[in-house]
């Protein structure tokens, strides 16, 4: 390559107006061993130019495409939730259901009946209870002899 | 469209997008955070990106706006974040050490610039954009381009003959 035409086109360059094509050749002039010695100061600049072009980004770019995805998760999740929340009141309403009915078991509207009612059911209960009496009266008889031995 | 189809559309000047960020945030993991948040901008307006004409130049334009943003932001912060972490990935170990010792001499030239310039110089000399694509993204006409381009090549040049011959004259 002659060197004027080099020089003509660095000096070119430094008033920019050279073409793509001509920085090109300047790049690949300074690239190549032979440089003449007087220009051998622009070598780093054109170089650089082309050590800096070689850098590349390492970085993965994060698209998201994901979203909508995960809002309908969410919804799916919250539905879920709901759902178990919603069931289990239903489930122990229904196990309350029987034990409020038996606490409503024995209520009349007529208080006559309800007499009634009532003294049959203390009657039963005095029944029981005098069934119990009666057994433990045998009790006495050893009471009885028990004093006839041992006087006071 | 989907995601396929988007990393398609994008990988062509996915690195410049990186490139230009690191440009002007220095540091790498900025400048990957950049490049992910210009990404993501885009995927999101996936819907009407067709009616864009040229998605490149909007890339990079979106690029431009955040990273000069991002700097505006850390500034108004007091946050004065000196990066020296240039380290370049690609493993150059043929390189002699003189040689990359002055390859990091332009990288600080470079970045000693005016941010416009950085850009031009960015677009320009290391991914060869034509003045046209250059005049979309930064919304300048190709003559100011030309002269500020020229502008930052001079102050590049002069600095670069400062530490060339520095200990000689």
């Amino acid at each position: 390559m002659e060197l004027d035409r080099i020089e003509n086109i660095l000096e070119k360059y430094f008033q920019g107006e050279t073409t793509i094509a001509e920085e090109k050749e300047l790049k690949e002039y300074f690239s190549s061993p032979n440089v003449a010695q007087h220009l051998e100061q622009y070598q780093p600049i054109f170089g650089y130019f082309s050590q800096v072009k070689q850098q590349k980004s390492m970085q993965e770019i994060p698209l998201q495409t994901k979203k909508r995805n995960v809002a309908w998760l969410s919804i799916a999740a919250s539905a879920v939730v709901l759902l178990g929340v919603g069931t289990y009141f239903f489930v122990s309403e229904k196990n309350a259901a029987p034990a409020v009915a038996q606490s409503e078991l024995g209520t009349y509207d007529d208080p006559e009946e309800a007499l009634a009612a009532t003294q049959k059911a203390l009657a039963l209960l005095s029944n029981n209870v005098n069934v119990g009496i009666e057994s433990v009266q045998y009790i006495n008889e050893y009471e009885q002899s028990k004093n006839k031995i041992f006087k006071q | 469209m989907n995601q396929n189809v988007f990393i398609e559309l994008i990988n062509p000047f996915k690195d410049k997008v990186f490139r230009l960020a690191k440009r002007l945030l220095t540091s790498t993991e900025e400048a990957e955070d950049a490049t992910q948040e210009v990404m993501v901008k885009l995927w999101n307006k996936k819907d009407n990106l067709d009616s864009y004409n040229n998605i490149e130049a909007v890339a990079m334009t979106m690029t431009k706006n955040y990273c000069l943003d991002q700097l505006k932001s850390k500034r108004a912060g007091n946050l004065k974040i000196v990066h020296n972490n240039y380290t370049d990935r690609e493993p150059q170990l043929d390189k002699k050490l003189e040689d990359s010792n002055s390859l990091e001499w332009v990288e600080k030239i470079i970045n000693e610039l005016p941010e416009q310039l950085q850009i031009l110089i960015q677009l320009r000399d290391v991914e060869q954009y034509e003045f046209d694509e250059i005049a979309k993204i930064v919304n300048m006409n190709e003559t100011a381009i030309r002269v500020a381009l020229s502008r930052a090549r001079k102050k590049i040049r002069e600095s670069m003959i400062n530490t060339h011959s520095y200990g000689i004259r």
